[in-house]
């Protein structure tokens, strides 16, 4: 009970300083917006490549968006030492992963939200029929970024070169919810749906987040301990 | 073996890469002392602190705060601790009171809304306590970072240069809390630089060296200034600059 009290505690603080700052979500809402529409000049709307990359083009929105939001995850944790706050308190340190990465996947879910509503409207993508698998296909897909992302974002937190270290360590890790994401997707908006590839991605997408939420609450304490 | 201490460390060792930041470092400190560590940057106050709060892991050794083994149970130790270091620890986007009540939830306090207010009064921060700590001074920020410290009821305070920074008022705060503590039996342990503020009720001083500690004397602190001078005159300082 005090475990989840205190994830609240932390999840709360992260949802309150984003309404005030609004930090995380402009910087994933403009890059995205900034990618849809360079990807707009290159394809034509309706075109057959659309069709056939636009699951790729939307999932690479996606992970790049959010890896700016992961980046400023911490940052603000930086700032005076505050995690050190939040580490001295009579806590599990891995309520603080969860509070933080719970925020992270709220943050990521709805900057998703408007960019895929961007990318249907400027690339005429049907995704209305199917939008509940899609929705549940991005909810498995960035459950597994948000939780690798926020170990890792705490583990680069204080490296030097923070920026540069969360891609490098994150992007191969999360490849299999790339592919899974992608090809699930492709399969969801496919002429018919091909719902046996989907389901098998999906199920491999929960397998994922399964091991990957799972693995970060048992090491978040070697992860923050100097 | 139950120990009645507030402080115990048994051969603590630390290493940062092949620093050594602790050697061998033991210390008692009984309920109701103040103590005041004393040394020059990097001789390994700050990592001792830190080793008491459980932030830091010592390579070697055991702490034992009040009675319980930090490394076994170190929610249970935390709940004893307060810490004021020179960095405060709290978010910048969040008000005063914002500030104390996610500290208050974090602690799980009972009757947190009037624990929060009492501190923020306390601290001469109740008009201010609706606005983000970003707009703050820096010694708002200290005062305020005093009773976020202290909001729990801490047995244990730990304090690391706290004065550093701080203008006239809030230094004046700091000594006048200090003062109030020793006054009341809790256990403070300090670490300091400055021998000018904040001084009076000390128990006992601590001078570490390089990891070690390398002497330990009872007094007044004009006779502890004067023995920290001279040591600072007569040894070298080959860690002098070394931080962590």
């Amino acid at each position: 009970m005090k475990f989840w009290s205190q994830t609240a505690a932390v999840l709360m603080k992260d949802l309150l300083t984003e309404y005030r700052t609004r930090d995380v979500l402009t910087s994933m809402l403009l890059f995205g917006l900034l990618v849809i529409l360079m990807f707009n000049f290159a394809f034509e709307p309706d075109s057959e490549e659309i069709t056939k990359f636009g699951p790729g083009l939307l999932w690479m929105t996606f992970i790049f968006a959010g890896l700016l939001g992961m980046n400023r995850s911490f940052a603000g944790e930086k700032e005076n030492d505050a995690l050190e706050g939040l580490m001295l308190a009579p806590v599990k340190w891995s309520s603080i992963y969860l509070g933080k990465m719970l925020a992270n996947l709220l943050f990521l879910l709805l900057a998703e939200a408007i960019i895929l509503c961007l990318f249907s409207l400027l690339f005429n993508y049907g995704i209305w029929p199917r939008i509940g698998w899609m929705a549940a296909i991005t909810f498995l897909g960035t459950l597994g970024f948000a939780s690798v992302g926020t170990l890792l974002a705490a583990v680069s937190a204080n490296t030097r070169m923070s920026e540069v270290m969360l891609p490098v360590l994150l992007v191969p890790l999360v490849l299999p919810v790339i592919l899974g994401a992608v090809l699930a997707t492709a399969a969801n908006f496919a002429q018919p749906p091909e719902e046996r590839v989907m389901f098998f991605w999906m199920q491999v997408l929960a397998a994922y987040d399964i091991i990957f939420v799972t693995l970060p609450l048992m090491t978040f304490d070697y992860v923050l301990e100097k | 073996m139950m120990d009645d201490a507030a402080v115990v460390v048994e051969n603590a060792e630390k290493w940062f890469g092949l620093n050594p930041a602790l050697a061998n470092v033991s210390l008692r400190v009984q309920p109701g002392e103040f103590v005041v560590l004393l040394g020059r940057n990097g001789a390994g106050k700050s990592t001792l602190l830190r080793v008491l709060a459980r932030l830091v892991r010592p390579n070697r050794g055991r702490v034992r705060i009040c009675g319980l083994d930090v490394a076994r149970d170190p929610e249970r130790g935390r709940e004893r601790i307060g810490l004021v270091a020179h960095q405060t620890f709290l978010y910048p986007g969040l008000t005063a009171r914002e500030n104390l009540r996610l500290h208050a939830r974090l602690h799980g306090l009972e009757g947190a809304g009037e624990r929060v207010a009492a501190a923020l009064t306390d601290a001469g921060l109740d008009l201010s306590a609706d606005r983000p700590v970003r707009g703050f001074s820096r010694g708002m920020q200290q005062r305020l970072a005093i009773a976020r410290a202290t909001l729990h009821g801490p047995e244990l305070v730990l304090l690391d240069e706290p004065f550093t920074g701080l203008d006239l008022e809030a230094a004046e705060l700091l000594s006048g809390r200090l003062r109030q503590w020793a006054a009341a039996g809790r256990t403070v342990v300090m670490a300091t630089h400055s021998l000018e503020e904040g001084l009076e009720g000390v128990t006992r001083w601590v001078l570490l060296d390089r990891g070690r500690i390398a002497a330990e004397w009872t007094g007044d602190s004009r006779a502890a200034r004067s023995r920290y001078r001279q040591f600072l005159k007569e040894a070298p300082p080959g860690s002098e600059g070394r931080r962590h």
